[in-house]
This record gives C-alpha cells, sequence and structure tokens, in this order.
C-alpha cells in the first residue's frame, strides 16, 4: 500500500510542478521593464494600515504612469500578517520566484529586523523599508542593502520630552506603555529630552495584548502632573477608554502612534479624551502646507473611501515608492552591475515628502527627517492633528555622535531611568 | 513482510523520491525557480512536515491529537536562538551550533514529557483543549516576556553552522538536510511503531484498560510518546529556526499552530506519510494563493477548503486520494503491494 | 501596594471574572448536554458583538437612548440564529464525533473572522455605553469606580441566577440536565434530543452574543479578540470543570482574579500565573473543580 501511495504523490507533485512551471512569470528584466515588489499587511489586525500603504503605493506609480526613465515598472504585490516568518516567505517569493529587483516593505518591527537579516544575505537586490519602525534595524547589525526613509520610533518621539517640560510644565510623567521594544524605544527618546531638563518618570509597562488596563489604571501615582500614553491601535483604544470610564483626571500626553487615524476613526468613549490632546509624531493630518494640501486632495480624490486624511502608513511606504523612483531616474533605471549605481543613488537621495520637507539618510542609510508635536482638533466630527511645533533634522541618534549614542544602552524596561525622589 | 524489509523499502523509495524531485525541477524549470522549489517551497513542506510529524504520530498510534506540538517546536527553536553564538539579541549566547542544537532537542524532549504528563490523565477533546491552552498560553508568555525571549521582536541572527564549507542556509545544503531528517525521522516512526512500545501504545490508543491490565505502565507510555514527538518537533524546530533566520512569537502563535493541525488533517490522520502531504499542500497554496486568488481574503479560502476536507473526507488527502483509486478501478489492483 | 489599589485590584479582577463568566457559561452549557467542543465560541462572541454594533451605531448617531439595549438583543439574536445554523447544518450530523466537531468549529472559526474583517475592517470599534451606565460610582475604600464594571458584575449575577433556574426549575432544564447524565436514556424515553440540543445550542451562543456586546463596551471590539475569549472559556472551564455552571463560576472567578492580580504585582509574567492554576488544577482534578469524574 504504502508504495503505490508514494508513487501516486510522486506523480502529483510532478503534476504540480509541471503547472507553477507554465504560470511562472517571464523574465523580461532586460526587455526594459523593473520589477518592484511590495510587502504590507492586509491580513490580520493590522490590516487597516496594510490597506492604506497600497493605496499610497498605488498613487506613486500611477504618478509616474508605472514608468521610470523609459522602463516600465511592474509591481507585484504580496501580504504578510505582521508576522516575521510570514514576511520572510514572503519577500523570498518576490525575490527568488517573481525575480524582483526591488522588495518596498515591510509594515512592522519583528518583519523589517526579518527583511533586514534576509536583504544581508542577497547581493544585487535592494529593500526600501515601507514603515517599520524597530531602532535597530538600521542601528546596530546594519545591512548595505536595507534603506529605511523613515523615522524610527524614537525619533517619532522627538520633541515631546521639551514640549511637556517647557511648554506644558510637566515635571513627573507617569507614562503607560506596552512592555516590549517599540515602546521602550519610544520612551527612550522622550526621556533623553526630558529627563535632562530635571523631569521625573514613573513607568507602568503592561504586558502585549493587554486589554483590561484597570489595574495599571488604578497605579497611576497621584502626584504625576501628567501621564504620557505610548499605547498604540487597540491597546491605546482600550487604554482611553478605561481612562475616561475610571474618571482620570491627570491631563494626558501621547506617543507617535497612539494619535493617528486608525485612533481617531474608532467610535468610542475614548474620543472625549482625544480632543485638544497633545502629541508627537512624523505626520500631521491638517497641515496648511500647500505640498500636504495636494497630497492629501488627490488622496481623497483617487480613494474616496479611504481614510479622512492619509494614515502614516501611507504617507511612509509613498515616500519610499517615490525614493525608489528618483533614484531609479537619476541612473536612468540602470540596475546593473549588482545594482550599485542604484544604491548609491539612494543613499545619496533627498526626498521631498507630502508634509513639504525633506528626508535624507545616514551613514546606516536610516532617515533624517522631519517630526511634529501636534494637536487633536475636532472639524465637525472628524478627529484630526495639527501642527503646533516642527522640528527638521532629527536624527536617530538624537544628534549625538553613534558611538556616544550607542554607549547609552538598548532601550529597555529600566533603561533610561530618571524617578521621581 | 518484515520490519527491515518495510524499512528498507521504503527508505529507498523515499530517498529516490527526495532526490528525483530536485532533478525533474531541475529538469523542468530555470535553474533559479527549481531553486525557489527546492529552497522554500520543499524546504518549508520538510521542515512543517516534520512538526507535523509529531502530530501525526500521536495521533495515528496514540490517538492523541495534541495542538501544543508547535509550542514544543518553538521551544527547541527558542532555546538554539538563546544559547547559539551570534543570535542578536544575547539571551544566553556563547555555545556552537551542535551544543546549541543538542540543548534545543533536549529541551524539546522535555517540553514534550511536561505536555505529556499534563495531559495524560485526559483524553481526546480533553486534551485538544488542554494543549491548545498551553499552547496560546505560551505563545502570550514568549510575547510578553522580554528578559528570556526578546518578546515581541524574537531573537534573530540564526544563520546554522557552516556544513563542508558551504553555507546552511544554500537552498540545496538545507533541502538536503531537512530532507535526510525528515527521512530518519519517518524511518524511525515506522521502526517504533513495530517495536513492543509501539505495539503497546496502541493498544492503549484502542483499549487502555486492557493493556493496563496486561502488565503495562500505561500512563509512562503515553507520557512517553509525547516525550518522543517532542523530539520530532524539536528538530523541526531546530530547521524552522535557521530556516525563518530567528524566531519570534508569531511562529508559535494559534495562527501558526492552527496552520500545522490544518496540514495534519488536510493531509491525513491516518497515516504519518500524511503530514508531509499536507505540508507540501499547504505550502504550495500558501505561495501561490495571492496569484491564485485575492490575497486579502486567504484566510477565507483556507478555512474553506479545511472545512470540506472534514467534511467529505475526515482522514485527509490520503483518505481521499484512496477513495478515489478505488473509485476509479473499481477495485483493488491485482497485484497491488499488500497494506 | 495601598488597601484602597489592592480593594480595586481585587474589584477590578471581580468585574472582569463577571465577563468571563458570561462568556464561558455558553460554552459550559453547550459542552454539557452536547460533549461539543465549540472552537467556534469565539466566532459567536464576534458574530454578537458586530451584528450588534452594525444595530447600534445609526440609532447612537440619532442619540436615542435604547440604541445599546438594542444592540444587546440583537447581537444575542444574532449570535444565536448563527449558533442554530451551525448545529443543524453541520454539528448535528455528525453527533458523538468530538473531535470532527472540534475541527469543523476551528475551520468555521477562520472562515468568520476573516469575513468579519471584510465586511467591517480592521478598525477597532467599542460600544459607548448609555450615560446612566458609564462614568464612575463612589464606592468606599476604593473612591470613583467605573460603573460599568459593576453593571459586568450585574449581568453576571443575572446569567448566573437564570441559567440556575433554568436547569433546575423548568422541564428543558430536565432535560438538559438528564442529557447531560445519559443521553441515549434520554432519546429513549421519547424526548426529542436533536430539538433540546438545538436549544440548547441557541442559549449557549446567544450568551456569547451577549458576552459580545458587554465586552466590547468594556473593552475595544477588533480582530483578535475571538481567539483571546475563546482561550479564556476554554481556560475557564478546563479549571471549573466541563457542564458544570457553578464551576464555570469558581473558574471564571479565579482566572480574573489571577489575571489583575497577577498585572499589578509582575506584569511581565501575569500570563503564567493563569496557566499555572489550569495545571495545578490538572494535577489535582483532571476533570476540572466541579467537574465529575467522567
Amino acid at each position: 500500500m504504502f508504495r503505490g501511495l508514494m508513487t501516486r504523490s510522486t506523480a502529483a507533485l510532478l503534476a504540480v510542478t509541471a503547472s507553477a512551471a507554465l504560470a511562472a512569470p517571464t523574465l523580461a528584466q532586460q526587455g526594459g521593464t523593473i520589477r518592484i515588489g511590495s510587502i504590507k499587511t492586509l491580513e490580520g489586525p493590522f490590516a487597516t494600515g496594510g490597506q492604506d500603504a497600497v493605496r499610497a503605493l498605488t498613487m506613486a506609480f500611477e504618478e509616474v504612469n508605472f514608468t521610470v526613465a523609459g522602463k516600465k515598472i511592474e509591481w507585484v504585490r504580496e501580504s504578510s500578517n505582521a508576522q516575521a516568518d510570514v514576511a520572510l516567505a514572503r519577500a523570498r517569493k518576490l525575490i527568488e520566484q517573481d525575480q524582483v529587483d526591488i522588495i518596498i516593505g515591510p509594515l512592522s518591527g519583528a518583519e523589517g529586523m526579518a527583511l533586514r537579516d534576509y536583504s544581508r544575505t542577497l547581493t544585487g537586490k535592494t529593500i526600501v523599508n515601507g514603515q517599520s519602525a524597530a531602532a535597530d534595524t538600521t542601528l546596530r547589525d546594519v545591512s548595505p542593502n536595507f534603506f529605511r526613509f523613515n523615522g524610527d520610533g524614537m525619533q517619532w518621539i522627538a520633541g515631546l520630552g521639551t514640549y511637556a517640560y517647557q511648554k506644558m510644565n510637566a515635571r513627573h510623567v507617569a507614562l503607560v506603555g506596552g512592555d516590549y521594544a517599540f515602546p521602550y524605544a519610544q520612551v527612550f527618546g522622550f526621556m533623553q529630552e526630558f529627563c535632562k531638563l530635571g523631569g521625573k518618570v514613573t513607568k507602568l509597562w503592561s504586558p502585549l495584548g493587554t486589554t483590561d488596563f484597570a489595574s495599571t489604571i488604578a497605579s497611576i501615582p497621584k502626584n504625576a502632573d501628567t501621564v504620557l500614553v505610548i499605547h498604540g491601535g487597540t491597546d491605546a483604544l482600550a487604554f482611553l477608554t478605561q481612562y475616561a470610564q475610571a474618571g482620570g483626571q491627570q491631563p494626558l500626553i501621547a506617543g507617535p502612534v497612539t494619535v493617528d487615524q486608525v485612533v481617531m476613526s474608532a467610535r468610542g468613549p475614548h474620543r472625549r479624551l482625544l480632543n485638544n490632546l497633545i502629541s508627537a509624531g512624523p505626520i500631521v493630518d491638517d497641515s496648511d502646507d500647500p505640498t500636504w494640501k495636494a497630497f492629501v486632495a488627490s488622496y481623497k480624490k483617487r480613494f474616496p473611501d479611504g481614510f479622512a486624511a492619509p494614515s502614516i502608513n501611507a504617507v511612509h511606504y509613498y515616500i519610499a515608492a517615490k525614493a525608489v523612483i528618483m533614484a531609479l531616474e537619476q541612473v536612468k533605471g540602470d540596475l546593473s552591475n549588482n545594482q550599485q549605481a542604484f544604491q548609491a543613488a539612494l543613499a545619496k537621495l533627498e526626498v521631498p515628502t507630502p508634509m513639504g520637507g525633506k528626508v535624507r539618510l545616514d551613514d546606516n542609510r536610516q532617515a533624517i527627517a522631519s517630526n511634529f508635536i501636534r494637536r487633536v482638533v475636532d472639524r465637525n466630527g472628524q478627529l484630526f492633528t495639527t501642527q503646533v511645533e516642527r522640528f527638521d533634522n532629527v536624527t536617530q541618534t538624537f544628534g549625538m555622535p553613534r558611538a556616544e549614542f550607542l554607549a547609552l544602552g538598548s532601550p529597555s524596561r529600566d533603561n533610561p531611568s530618571c524617578p521621581p525622589q | 513482510m518484515t520490519l527491515a524489509r518495510t524499512l528498507l523499502l521504503t527508505g529507498t523509495a523515499g530517498l529516490g523520491i527526495l532526490c528525483l524531485v530536485p532533478l525533474a525541477l531541475f529538469l523542468a524549470l530555470p535553474e533559479n525557480q527549481a531553486l525557489f522549489w527546492i529552497g522554500n517551497i520543499l524546504a518549508r513542506a520538510l521542515i512543517y512536515g516534520i512538526i507535523a510529524l509529531s502530530l501525526t504520530f500521536l495521533a495515528t498510534y496514540g490517538g492523541f491529537v495534541s495542538l501544543a506540538q508547535m509550542m514544543v517546536a518553538g521551544i527547541a527553536g527558542y532555546v538554539l536562538a538563546m544559547t547559539v553564538q551570534g543570535a542578536v539579541p544575547v539571551i544566553i549566547g556563547g555555545f556552537g551550533y551542535p551544543m546549541a542544537i543538542l540543548m534545543a532537542l533536549l529541551a524539546s524532549v522535555l517540553a514534550g514529557l511536561a505536555v505529556g504528563a499534563i495531559a495524560v490523565r485526559t483524553n481526546d477533546i480533553y486534551l485538544l483543549m488542554i494543549t491548545l491552552a498551553l499552547a496560546v498560553g505560551f505563545y502570550r508568555f514568549v510575547e510578553s516576556n522580554i528578559d528570556l525571549f526578546n518578546g515581541y521582536e524574537g531573537i534573530r541572527n540564526v544563520l546554522g553552522p557552516d556544513i563542508l564549507g558551504r553555507r546552511f542556509r544554500d537552498p540545496m545544503v538545507f533541502y538536503t538536510i531537512a530532507s535526510g531528517t525528515a527521512l530518519l525521522l519517518y524511518l524511525g516512526v515506522l521502526f517504533l511503531v513495530r517495536t513492543p512500545f509501539g505495539l503497546a501504545l496502541q493498544g492503549i490508543r484502542d483499549n487502555p484498560r486492557r493493556i493496563s491490565a496486561l502488565g503495562y505502565n500505561v500512563v509512562l507510555h503515553r507520557i512517553v510518546a509525547f516525550g518522543i514527538a517532542g523530539f520530532i518537533a524539536g528538530c523541526g524546530g531546530v530547521l524552522a529556526t535557521i530556516y525563518n533566520i530567528g524566531i519570534s512569537p508569531g511562529s508559535i502563535g494559534l495562527g501558526a499552530t492552527i496552520n500545522l493541525l490544518i496540514m495534519s488533517v488536510v493531509g491525513g490522520l491516518g497515516h504519518p506519510v500524511g503530514a508531509f502531504v499536507g505540508s507540501l499542500i499547504f505550502a504550495i497554496f500558501d505561495t501561490f494563493a495571492a496569484s491564485l486568488y485575492d490575497r486579502d481574503r486567504f484566510n477565507s479560502l483556507i478555512g474553506a477548503v479545511f472545512l470540506v476536507i472534514v467534511l467529505i473526507s475526515p482522514d485527509g488527502a490520503l483518505g481521499l486520494s484512496r477513495r478515489l483509486g478505488r473509485l476509479l478501478r473499481g477495485k483493488p489492483k491485482p497485484g497491488a503491494p499488500p497494506a | 501596594m495601598s488597601g484602597a489599589t489592592a480593594a480595586t485590584v481585587i474589584l477590578n479582577g471581580l468585574t472582569l471574572a463577571a465577563l468571563y463568566f458570561v462568556v464561558a457559561s455558553g460554552f459550559s452549557l453547550i459542552f454539557g448536554l452536547m460533549r461539543t467542543v465549540n472552537m467556534a465560541h469565539g466566532s459567536l462572541y464576534l458574530v454578537g458583538a458586530y451584528i450588534g454594533y452594525a444595530v447600534f451605531e445609526p440609532l447612537y448617531d440619532r442619540d436615542l437612548w435604547y440604541a445599546w439595549y438594542l444592540a444587546i438583543l440583537a447581537g444575542m439574536a444574532a449570535a444565536a440564529l448563527f449558533g442554530v445554523l451551525m448545529q443543524t447544518v453541520l454539528l448535528g450530523w455528525m453527533q458523538g464525533q468530538e473531535l470532527r466537531q472540534a475541527l469543523v468549529t476551528i475551520a468555521l472559526s477562520i472562515i468568520v473572522a476573516d469575513q468579519l474583517l471584510a465586511r467591517f475592517g480592521g478598525t477597532p470599534r467599542q460600544f459607548f455605553a448609555p450615560d446612566a451606565l458609564f462614568g464612575s460610582t463612589a464606592l468606599p475604600l476604593i473612591g470613583n469606580y467605573p460603573t460599568f464594571r459593576l453593571v459586568q458584575i450585574g449581568v453576571a449575577l443575572a446569567v448566573g441566577i437564570g441559567l440556575w433556574l433554568l436547569l433546575n426549575r423548568t422541564r428543558l432544564g430536565l432535560m438538559v440536565r438528564a442529557g447531560v447524565d445519559d443521553r441515549p436514556m434520554l432519546a429513549a424515553m421519547g424526548v426529542n434530543v436533536p430539538l433540546v440540543a438545538v436549544l440548547v445550542f441557541a442559549l449557549g451562543a446567544a450568551l456569547a452574543g451577549l458576552g459580545g456586546v458587554i465586552g466590547a463596551t468594556a473593552q475595544p471590539l477588533a480582530q483578535g479578540v475571538d481567539a483571546r475569549f475563546l482561550l479564556t472559556a476554554l481556560v475557564v472551564v478546563i479549571v471549573g470543570g466541563m457542564g458544570s455552571i457553578a464551576g464555570t463560576a469558581i473558574g471564571a472567578l479565579l482566572v480574573g482574579l489571577a489575571e489583575q492580580i497577577g498585572q499589578a504585582l509582575f506584569p511581565t509574567y501575569s500570563v503564567i500565573l493563569t496557566f499555572l492554576i489550569m495545571v495545578v488544577v490538572l494535577a489535582i482534578r483532571p476533570q476540572g473543580i466541579m467537574g465529575r469524574a467522567r
């Protein structure tokens, strides 16, 4: 019986193989085509952000009519579920099966680390980060084939510590955040500024995936004058709702992922707390900048069913696609010689952003970008962020020499530390 | 047929298939495509087939459908990532690959024994529930613990040792090792179930009371079966971690746990080879679904396929092909090898 | 930890346990009669919550006070209907094949989660509790405490008492209890067991739907909560004992308290505490605290 079975499965396997060979893409690399793969999250809880990333990529490619330097852009889409090994499998398929030259993506931190590691094993291929923002991706063990035109989590909070201390007279901040690397990096950035000025910080970490924050809220010290919310997405929604229900009185400020279109467009009791909330972040929804206004207008025209304003995902995927297109134009679509000219052009690029600023890269191919202090406003029931302050040229090392910055150690639950008393 | 003869025949057949398939791929496809199939689809099917084999082994011969096998594989993967030199971030570090892999396998055997000990006094559906609860609980612990597992980001840069001067993750090297491991484990399972231990295990599955009356220690046999399954899953976990250049909680989450169950059931829980049939179908499906079908609704598709298989053919693709074969032939072929 | 904080944490544990009890009681009920492990119980929670929300939103926009109460009815009805369909179309005819039923419900839960994502998107949602239930209530020792969490306790008590009355004071309850003990005998006595099974499935599913709307008022409703609540129901029922309402209550109390106390005392290891309880219970009483040995 067993032998018969084996023969049958072999036959089946060969049949599948043959059909796959027929379905395999025709390799037209020399015929004036540039193949660009994209990886974003269209499954699971992060799907909303992934859908917006697709919109942004569509816009960027349509703007140049899917043509760059006389060559056609062929766009191969893949989707992950925000898990590292799935993103890796998709990237392998794009590179090895679909033969793409460039990948734009991924979305989440763990995926970014996985693709960074994978890109190191490649030659003549380039990965341009979509939105993932783990600091270490471009800080430690960097890869020559991995480029990131968005700030990391730490850069996204730049300015908030200073603003809270100087403009809001905060002296003792209680912060609530998820107990993992991404919030650590944001807290590190906040405390770099806030503790240097003399502020004190009490940290209240919750395990990732906590939905009941009642005990955390009960532990917020009564003498803290401000509460900094670092949570994002569903966690942010849960925290804000429960804080409102518990009758929390201390004023809130927020990190970059707490206040985004996902949380602001969600319905629920938390909206009362969001109004006028101060936060830091790399984009502002309702900026007066003409470039931004034009970008929002074309986004809404092309995608009437999109968000009220392009999300952070859309902006970052758009910048990444723009960077790829600009660099390809500079080298006239020449990807020969293991993409050396293309990668050199990417590294030297100054990409105009939809926010009206420019982003360029440091020696680790990490963005030096602008960051904003923002205030939430209510416009006819829609919540938007408006610009309060703007900081240009924020580096990954907060302006320090890299060695000095690295000597501060990795952000962790206890690093840095400046508790009250 | 004697045991030795069966093993020899099966081993030769398996070896033949594992060698011929890459050859056929190279003949049928351009080189890079063939390498993609070997390095990704086949390698992935073999790795997850090994982990699924641990489940199929328990289900077929012990009657335990354990959902903790992905967790056990993950424990091996995490121990490897925690101990091996070069992994980022350093949790313990400092060990070479041979030692780290050994510790990983030891950990998976211990984890398997522990799952067995926890679940031993229950069976059937309780076992499914308890192992699912254990698996998801472990996942949430890993995801929320930074000190040991580096939380959500996981541990990266587990590249594997160099083999005879070639990179472990070179598609052909990896394929050779993965297929060799799979074949050995598969033969090992076929051997084991013919030993007195294996026969007692099947006796316990069918009638624990009678076996107990015969003087066998039922509890011990069950726990040891879980330990053996732990070893098999551990081998898969080590390979998966090197294949994925590291491990993160997503690799052992509810999704991964359910996917493993889908592979085993789709392949068929009636025979160990079902694990590999199921994992191959899954790998092909997973890779090409985007081209065939809207990726956005991939989960609906996979859920529907799973549902249909469970509804029409509870013994999976194996049972389906057997039934189809009978239908086409009308009657068993004369001269077909005896089962 | 101060006395007030400790009291708050314990009350948090109790209120969370109340929510867990509502969700897990349906799971336990279905298992008790039919030995069906409904792995799609979390999906019933989602169905109840999302359908409830679809009814709630337009009414809330028009400031109608009964929006939330109607959402509860709609959520329960939708979940019950879905449960009846599950039982009649898929599960009923494979009665007794427990493993196959579990696999079918796993497949269903994958499809339902994905279809709800397609229909409702990934944006998290949350119900606004009616003004009377929102905000906080002053309690002795604790101070201001979210009113809605106290409502959860009320709902759980109502469900618990209701189930007790149903099982002990009605004909249906009599049949259910008899069915738990000896199903073939019940059938032999001329009771329409499949009909009783459908009714019990509808009731269990409706409880999941109720849990869905209550839960989505206390915590955000998003992709992935189905798995959370399925897991919670599993652990609660494993600890408390299958098919026992009192056991479910005890299990829910242990898990809810463990989660909140763990989170307050040692956040990063709090998950372990829950599973430690499960392992210890299984080691001492494999059938659960109130479960009967089979």
